[in-house]
């Protein structure tokens, strides 16, 4: 690193975000020319200790991966069980399983565009768009009990059912949401100053795109069509129309179009599912899953950030002998190499926060192996040794 | 009237600290901040310095890395503080006890005052624990 570079450390505890994270800006004058990103502040090591419960209570441990994602990971934790079993689930689970879902995509990207118009300087839009998710927390509340963390999922089906009195109650707050996301998007695509700050900014190719193997809105918006829901239709997706938005742009405001624009589509996904629950009148639920043979399976949901990758691992026990999760944020999150640098640092925030990351989903402890020798390519060990080599060397000197 | 009474008679400034949470009472914690409950009423505001805060709202699990940051950012608020531990997590550990990377309850780290339980606690909940913290001196 060039000795002249001025350094600005973000974070870990940092009012901007509010996960700790740590990141280091190198900057040459205004213009950002590297960026170092530490993370480790939030593993709590799920992995593990997913491995010391039983399938049933895998659902709840998941669940607490993530707050703002907290039905995606059961859903995609489910979806890998199931696939082990080898069963489909009642077409009144897979409605409610859609609905949850979708109703918890509204809920995050609102909570996002919060946000974004939070690091632009408009706190009204952070006020307006943290106001009109109260009532989806509500009608979370309603249906499951409780306002994130709903436990709504279970192998085999869904916990609890939504209540038939309850649909009207959920149509009502659905179209009344309408129109406040129309003013959203009336506000975004009029305003010159959303306009100059979010256009032609933070940049990513489809190229880029591909090289990072980022996910979700974030490919999305660089014209990549990439979507779990349709491209392996799982749950209610398949029984449901709805359309896959992309634009070529690439930039944050593409990133924000493609946010505002799937609002449309989760409340249509909504209320076509809505439909559905009621000619499937008192079916059931659940199919009781008794034992979980030996095998192993893989489940993924389109969760807001991206595709929730979960693998699981049988030996016919009650309790998975490997469970590994990866999550969006896990390869939206590099992609700031590409989108950030050259750009100036008050342009970085935003850059930083349009991908949407959640590190609470992506701290995974991760280990190299070298492809040719298959060997570990860093343990702990060796960093020991090379510790031990440098005191060695520092004594000498002296 | 004492001098910690008079501290914490008005316009409390809030420090939050995620050390190692799921997000979800982050989350709740600024809900209390937007316009369905908004403390800011009463003069609570989000601070983005520790030098300026006078409670601190610690969540999640405290893993060994943060440990260090949470200590650390205990010492720098200027004394009288409140420490709000606010969910199950630093109240207690819940499932994450298990974990390998679990450093100890909050109460373990630092001195707490008020502890929240509730995964996530709803931000009425949040917000009665200050509350009655208040009353309570």
């Amino acid at each position: 690193m060039n000795e002249k570079k001025v350094v600005i450390p973000i974070g870990p505890y940092h009012p901007l975000q509010e996960e700790p994270e740590f990141f280091k800006l190198y900057c040459d004058g205004e213009i950002v020319r590297d960026v170092v990103w530490e993370s480790g502040y939030n593993h709590r090591g799920i992995e593990k200790v997913c491995e010391g419960k039983s399938y049933d209570q895998v659902t709840f441990v998941v669940e607490r991966i993530c707050g703002i994602c907290s039905t995606s990971h059961p859903f995609a934790y489910v979806n890998a069980v199931e696939d082990i079993v080898s069963i489909d689930v009642p077409t009144r689970a897979k409605y409610i399983r859609s609905i949850i879902g979708e109703l918890e995509r509204i809920h995050s990207h609102l909570l996002w565009l919060g946000l974004a118009g939070h690091f632009i300087g408009y706190n009204t839009v952070f006020m307006w768009a943290w106001k009109y998710r109260e009532p989806i927390l509500d009608i979370s509340e309603m249906v499951t009990g409780n306002r994130n963390h709903y436990a709504m999922f279970k192998a085999g089906g869904v916990r609890r059912d939504i209540e038939n009195e309850y649909i009207p109650e959920i149509r009502k707050v659905m179209n009344k949401l309408k129109p406040k996301i129309d003013l959203f998007v009336g506000a975004v695509m009029d305003d010159p100053v959303i306009h100059s700050r979010t256009k032609g900014i933070g940049v990513l190719t489809k190229e880029d795109i591909k090289e990072f193997h980022a996910l979700g809105p974030t490919a999305r918006a660089s014209g990549i069509a990439i979507d779990v829901r349709k491209d392996d239709p799982y749950a209610a997706y398949p029984l449901v129309k709805w359309k896959v938005i992309t634009f070529d742009e690439g930039d944050v405001f593409a990133k924000v179009k493609v946010r505002l624009l799937e609002f449309y589509e989760s409340i249509s996904i909504i209320e076509q599912c809505l439909k559905g629950l009621e000619k499937e009148k008192n079916s059931p639920i659940e199919i009781k899953i008794k034992t979980i043979p030996p095998g192993e399976g893989i489940g993924r949901h389109e969760a807001p950030r991206g595709e929730v990758f979960h693998y699981v691992r049988s030996d016919g026990t009650n309790r998975p002998i490997r469970h590994k999760i990866r999550a969006p944020s896990f390869m939206n999150v590099p992609t700031f190499r590409a989108s950030c640098i050259g750009q100036t640092v008050s342009d970085v925030t935003l850059i930083l926060a349009a991908v949407d990351p959640c590190y609470c989903c992506t701290e995974r402890l991760l280990t190299l192996y070298d492809w040719e020798t298959g060997k570990k390519t860093m343990t702990f060990n060796d960093l020991i040794k090379l510790s031990h080599a440098k005191t060695a060397r520092v004594m000498k000197k002296r | 009237m004492g001098i910690k009474e008079y501290c914490f008679k008005k316009s409390l400034w809030v420090f939050h600290i995620a050390a190692s949470p799921c997000n979800n009472c982050d989350i709740e914690i600024l809900d209390c901040l937007t316009p369905r409950y908004d403390i800011e009423r009463f003069g609570m505001l989000l601070t983005g310095s520790i030098k300026h805060a006078d409670v601190l709202l610690v969540t999640g699990m405290v893993n060994k890395k943060a440990k260090k940051r949470v200590k650390e950012l205990y010492d720098q608020v200027p004394k009288p503080c409140v420490v709000v531990a606010v969910g199950t997590c630093p109240s207690s550990g819940i499932l994450f006890k298990e974990s390998y990377n679990f450093a100890g309850p909050l109460d373990k780290v630092i001195p707490v005052d008020v502890y929240i339980p509730g995964c996530p606690p709803k931000p009425e909940a949040i917000i009665a624990g200050i509350v009655k913290f208040l009353n309570k001196k």
